[in-house]
């Protein structure tokens, strides 16, 4: 149980994470699902900086995950708040319905 | 002092008509035309005392200076300054524009106040750009007159403004800044040669520069001044500049705005950069001769009054150029009286298309003809004008060319020849334009009036201007002579002795007797 | 008398401006009185003036008035100087008498006009520049007044404007001169750097000294002034200008296209003889051009059926005979021809208008015919001038100036039997198509009726310029007639004698050979145009002849030439690039501007999983590049 997770392990798991999340912004259609895979993202970064955190003996990775998490309850709020906006004015969380630039 | 109230008076005539512009719409006008006037009379009278002095026949240049600190951290200073050259510049920049304000009287109509303070910031800025003797506030003028001017053509302009406007913003903007880069090169060499960063343009003569960095440079100015003049091959946006223009904008371009550029290559490419301006005097006299043949074929073929009328000023200001780069005497002052006759021929044109557009709304050469029977007046004005611009003896233009034509024949005896068959294609294309207009059967079904009172005010100034120059040109060659005798100077010491002039004051200070190659030695062509 | 030369130029300048400026306003007597009188006050002028000149030859053989210095740049500073000596004399005089003469006439035959004003406003200017042109002692003042009638020329040949044949009539003048011109102005800057100055007299006196004979700077100053004077004098190859001049109202033809105008080119060549002098070669150029234009012109006047054209290209001819005795070197019998072919051309130009106008427009000679009664004055003042113009012998005032050119032709140092055939042979054409005019014009079977009759105002004129034609030979007698040379007398203050080959005489039998050469002319045109019509019917059935008589008739085909080869190609460059080529230049900046924009907005679709692929592949990209290194 004590046995010590390596970092290279955890840095996996982040990257695997991120990855996840970056996937699921290219994939998903709806822009609430698109939202949820950022907030992965950035927890995939803050879990890197807590192990580097350990790893180094350093608190300044608790502090950046700390940041990275009022940072995301910022961003969720306003982005859910911008998300309800869009479905009141279109109707539709459909990413690729609600886009209006021709290209 | 003079040159401050002659700026100050503009700028703020023009604030005014702004502000006042807002509660009455003929207010403007008047103040407009009440600032011109005393402006011009200012200058006059200060001509008029200038010529009874003796100073102006010796080679005491400067009639009068005006220096303040600005920002003294990088050597910048509020310097105006006024020689022979400015003086004649500035006195036709506010003759053309009392014309600009009066042929303007009844034509516009919107935005009263706007248009009459854009009107009188062109003219400062022209003003400013003629006295500026540093060379940050030069191009501070230099830009402050290419703005209210965007605004001009493309407020009031005619069908195609915007396009226009911006043409002409995007042509002396992009050439503007690379005169720009230019002037900072300069001020940078000297910094760093002499530990005094400066832009004062006295100061800056004298730098010495290494012939390659030179070139470059001369050629950064270069470029600013003959697209603004406009030289062959930089000349396109100037048709649609001006045929899109209102009346007193295309008078302004012409007359005025076209002149900046010749300024600018006598005040500064010529002196700052003596051989440098040597070393391409052949190519640039060659486009030259170009430009007077090629702007005269396009001419020709043109049905848009305005536009025949914008290329011929591209077939004149290729005089201009030729002139510029014979470096003598006699071709320098032809160019001055081109600079100054071409304002008013070419300028009066204008007027007169604006006036039949005002009647027929129309600028096609095509709709108008047989004009003389209704308006026998205006076909003699333009008879005279067409003449004018044809190079008729008697009138200004002819003194302009044959100066231009015998002094860059000096130079260069082959390109001289072409540039005299210009003459024959100026007679095919005023012909031309008189025949389409005012010849041939009546087109215009409806009747239309002939000069009324304002017009013939305009037109009679205009026409009596050309005649006095035709016949009797030497006061204007008289006030130009100080500073072209200075410029030449430059140049025959550079043939004769070889050698650098350090400072173009020591050339003044030292009578160097023999070096002087008068002209009365006759040069024997074989 | 200096001091009251300005005012010779100066009244028809007034005339000119209050004309010009208050025309409208007058009443047509008044237009009248000042257009005519202000001319005929410089003819008045000119006679006391001439009369003091002729009895007390002034110190160095002219007077000169400077009004005030032109302009003065540098060493070029010329002046508003008037010059009269011998030759100027001679030009002045012909132009304000015959001028002054043919005003008179105009205020009859212009009369019914509507733009009465501006026809005198402009006369009045023509002659003011025509006396500058003659009374300047510079070349530059010259300049002024050469281009100065160009401009008259132009304004009233296209005098009735609404036509717009005549407009391009006025404008193939003006340009065709033109071309000249441009050359004369460069033979002023030679001749201003080779000599420092273009005051004429101080260059005619520094010529000899700068230049040998034969320089070839000398050539070419000579080659260039020449063609100034070719331009003007429509002489070949810039001859084709002047037949369609006659659109403008006849008096102008007879003023501007007949007298003084046309002659300026023999001015210029005799006012600078002595660079023409100086090469041999231009000189001979000078007399060729001249013989071949005599011909060239007058077998095209042969065929014309519109009797002005008739006299234009007789005009044409006859310059070139004045051509001709200058290259020769027969200088005083060039102005002598000048002088009297003024009067007799004039005359004949004011007789045909006044034809014209008493016909309703009428210009067919073929559609005329049997005046001979009808319009007596006119007749027998035509019939004078015609006289002179064939160079009836004796009696008329043209023998006397064309023989001593015949006879320098054979005689002179420069002549050479060709030249002199060449004038023969136009002599013989002169006498035929004069003849043939008089006849159809004159004799057979009236065709059209006579309108209204011409008044005292025209036929004064007339008969003044008739009495001239007739008598003015008698001051310059051929030598074998006695020393009687009053003219060349006068002018031998300016011009040199004529250089005659060693032991050369019977000039009777020339004399007698050209005698013979007119009547001949005279007769063929009498059988061929009166007596018997029936043998042109049989000359018209062959092909080859039409062929010739079409190519005579357009003048030998210089337009059709110029047209191709000139005209044509101008107005096809002018046309296919009325949208300047170099505009393109910028707008090719402006599309490729444009369509770079176009690529790039192509990434910016709006589709948010896009632009984070292209952020992700970025960052792979750049991740990888930084691990590599």
């Amino acid at each position: 149980m004590n046995a010590p997770i390596s970092i290279e392990m955890v840095m996996l798991l982040a990257g695997i994470l991120f990855i996840l999340g970056i996937a699921g912004v290219i994939i998903r259609k709806n822009i609430i699902f698109m939202l949820l895979s950022v907030e992965i993202m950035l927890n995939a970064a803050g879990l890197a900086f807590v192990a580097a955190g350990s790893r180094w003996a350093q608190p300044d990775g608790q502090v950046m995950f700390i940041f990275i998490l009022t940072m995301a309850a910022a961003e969720v709020s306003v982005g859910l708040a911008l998300i309800l906006r869009i479905y009141h004015q279109h109707k539709s969380l459909d990413i690729d319905k609600l886009k209006e630039m021709k290209g | 002092m003079i040159l401050t109230y002659l700026i100050g008076i503009l700028m703020g005539g023009g604030l005014l008509a702004l502000l006042l512009g807002q509660w009455n719409k003929s207010l403007p006008k008047w103040i407009a035309l009440g600032t011109v006037s005393i402006g011009f009379m200012l200058l006059v009278s200060f001509w008029i005392d200038q010529s009874h002095g003796v100073n102006i026949f010796l080679s005491e240049t400067w009639m009068a200076e005006y220096r303040h600190d600005w920002i003294p951290a990088f050597g910048i200073s509020f310097h105006l300054a006024l020689d022979g050259l400015s003086l004649l510049l500035l006195v036709l920049t506010f003759f053309l524009g009392i014309l600009a304000v009066l042929c303007s009287w009844n034509e516009v109509k919107e935005r009263v106040g706007f248009y009459h303070f854009n009107l009188l910031w062109i003219l400062a800025g022209i003003s400013g750009v003629f006295i500026a003797m540093d060379l940050f506030l030069f191009y501070f003028f230099w830009e402050v007159m290419l703005i209210p001017m965007y605004f001009l053509i493309g407020i009031w302009g005619s069908e195609k403004r915007e396009y226009a406007a911006y043409k002409f913003f995007i042509f002396t903007q992009a050439s503007g800044l690379l005169m720009l880069l230019a002037i900072l090169g300069i001020y940078f060499i000297h910094g760093s040669n002499t530990g005094n960063y400066t832009f004062n343009y006295f100061e800056l003569l004298g730098t010495t520069i290494s012939p390659d960095t030179a070139f470059w440079l001369m050629l950064g100015f270069m470029i600013a001044f003959v697209v603004k003049l406009p030289l062959v091959p930089f000349h396109s946006w100037l048709p649609d500049a001006h045929s899109e223009a209102p009346t007193a904008g295309s008078l302004i371009l012409a007359g005025l705005l076209l002149k900046t550029g010749a300024y600018g290559i006598l005040r500064f490419v010529l002196p700052l950069f003596p051989e440098a301006a040597q070393s391409v005097a052949s190519w640039a006299m060659l486009l030259g001769v170009i430009g007077i043949i090629y702007g005269a074929i396009l001419a020709y073929s043109q049905t848009d009054l305005k536009r025949l009328i914008a290329y011929t000023s591209v077939s004149h200001m290729g005089f201009v150029i030729l002139g510029i780069f014979a470096f003598n005497e006699l071709a320098l002052q032809g160019v001055i009286m081109q600079l100054v006759t071409h304002a008013i021929s070419t300028g009066a044109l204008f007027i007169m298309a604006g006036m039949l557009k005002e009647r027929l709304h129309t600028r096609d050469v095509r709709l108008m003809g047989g004009l003389w029977t209704q308006m026998p007046q205006m076909g003699g004005t333009a008879m005279l004008l067409a003449m004018a611009s044809l190079g008729l003896p008697g009138l200004g233009n002819f003194i302009a060319e044959f100066l231009i034509l015998l002094g860059a024949f000096k130079a260069n005896v082959w390109l001289t020849v072409l540039a005299t068959c210009g003459l024959i294609f100026s007679a095919i294309y005023s012909l031309w334009l008189i025949q389409q207009v005012f010849l041939g059967p009546k087109k215009t079904p409806d009747s239309v009036q002939d000069f009324s009172w304002r017009e013939i005010i305009l037109m009679a100034s205009l026409i009596l201007s050309i005649i006095w120059l035709g016949l009797y040109p030497q006061p204007v060659i008289n006030t130009a002579r100080p500073m072209i005798n200075k410029l030449e100077k430059l140049f025959v010491n550079q043939s004769t002795n070889n050698k650098h002039v350090n400072n173009l004051h020591s050339t003044i200070c030292i009578e160097h007797a023999s070096s002087t190659a008068s002209f009365s030695n006759t040069i024997k062509l074989v | 008398m200096d001091y009251l030369l300005w005012l010779i130029p100066a009244f028809p300048l007034v005339g000119f401006i209050v004309l010009a400026l208050l025309g409208k306003h007058l009443s047509r007597f008044w237009i009248a009185i000042i257009g005519a009188g202000s001319v005929s006050l410089s003819a008045i002028l000119t006679f006391v003036i001439g009369f003091s000149f002729l009895s007390s030859t002034p110190t160095g053989g002219h007077y000169s008035q400077t009004l005030w210095t032109w302009l003065e740049v540098a060493a070029f500073n010329p002046k508003i100087t008037l010059y009269l000596d011998a030759l100027s004399l001679v030009f002045v005089f012909v132009i304000t008498f015959i001028g002054a003469l043919i005003h008179i006439y105009s205020v009859a035959f212009m009369a019914a006009d509507k733009d009465y004003a501006r026809f005198f406003a402009c006369m009045n200017l023509f002659v003011f520049s025509m006396l500058l042109l003659v009374l300047a002692d510079n070349l530059l003042l010259l300049y002024l007044g050469w281009e100065g009638v160009g401009l008259c020329s132009y304004l009233l040949i296209g005098f009735w404007y609404e036509n717009p044949t005549n407009g391009y009539a006025a404008r193939k003048a003006f340009i065709i001169t033109r071309l000249g011109d441009t050359a004369m102005a460069i033979g002023l800057f030679v001749i201003f750097y080779q000599f420092g100055t273009l005051v004429i007299p101080d260059i005619l006196a520094l010529a000899p000294s700068t230049w040998h004979e034969g320089a070839t700077i000398a050539t070419v100053a000579a080659l260039l002034l020449l063609a100034g004077g070719i331009g003007k004098s429509a002489q070949l190859p810039l001859q084709t200008w002047l037949p369609d001049a006659m659109a403008g109202p006849s008096p102008v033809s007879a003023l501007i296209h007949a007298a003084t105008m046309v002659t300026a080119g023999v001015y210029l060549i005799a006012r600078m003889h002595v660079i023409f002098q100086l090469s041999p070669i231009v000189q001979m150029i000078v007399a060729g051009i001249g013989a071949a234009t005599l011909l060239i012109a007058g077998f095209s006047a042969l065929t014309q059926y519109d009797i002005k054209r008739v006299l234009a290209y007789s005009t044409i001819s006859q310059i070139g005979y004045m051509f001709l005795a200058l290259g020769l070197g027969a200088w005083t019998a060039a102005i002598f021809h000048f002088m009297i072919h003024a009067f007799f051309k004039a005359l004949l130009f004011l007789a045909a208008g006044a034809v014209i106008e008493a016909l309703n427009h009428e210009h067919n000679m073929f559609k005329m015919g049997g005046l001979k009664n009808k319009l007596p004055v006119i007749f027998w003042t035509f019939l004078i001038g015609s006289a002179s113009l064939a160079a009836l012998p004796i009696i008329s005032a043209g023998f006397y100036s064309k023989d001593q050119i015949l006879w320098y032709a054979w005689a002179s140092e420069h002549g050479s039997p060709i030249l002199w055939l060449i004038a023969l042979l136009g002599a013989f054409i002169t006498a035929a198509y004069t003849t043939r005019m008089m006849v159809l014009t004159f004799w057979g079977d009236a065709k059209t009726s006579v309108g209204h009759y011409p008044g005292k105002l025209m036929t004064i004129p007339l008969i003044v310029l008739a009495f001239f034609s007739l008598f003015a030979g008698f001051i310059e007698l051929p030598h074998n007639f006695g020393q009687f040379t009053l003219f060349s007398n006068l002018l031998h203050q300016v011009l040199p004698e004529t250089v005659l080959k060693a032991g050369i005489h019977g000039e009777l039998l020339f004399q007698l050979l050209a005698l013979l050469v007119t009547f001949g002319g005279i007769y063929l045109a009498y059988i061929f145009w009166y007596k018997q019509p029936q043998r042109i019917e049989k000359l018209k059935r062959s092909a080859p002849l039409m062929s010739l008589y079409r190519f005579w008739f357009s003048g030998w085909g210089f337009d059709q030439v110029y047209q191709v080869l000139f005209v044509k190609p101008i107005v096809f460059i002018a046309n296919i690039n009325k949208n300047d080529v170099v505009d393109k230049l910028y707008q090719g900046i402006t599309t490729a501007t444009v369509h770079l924009y176009r690529l790039l907005s192509f990434t910016q679709s709006g589709s948010l999983r896009w632009y984070i692929i292209g952020l992700v592949i970025g960052a792979i990209l750049i991740l990888s590049i930084q691990l590599m290194l």
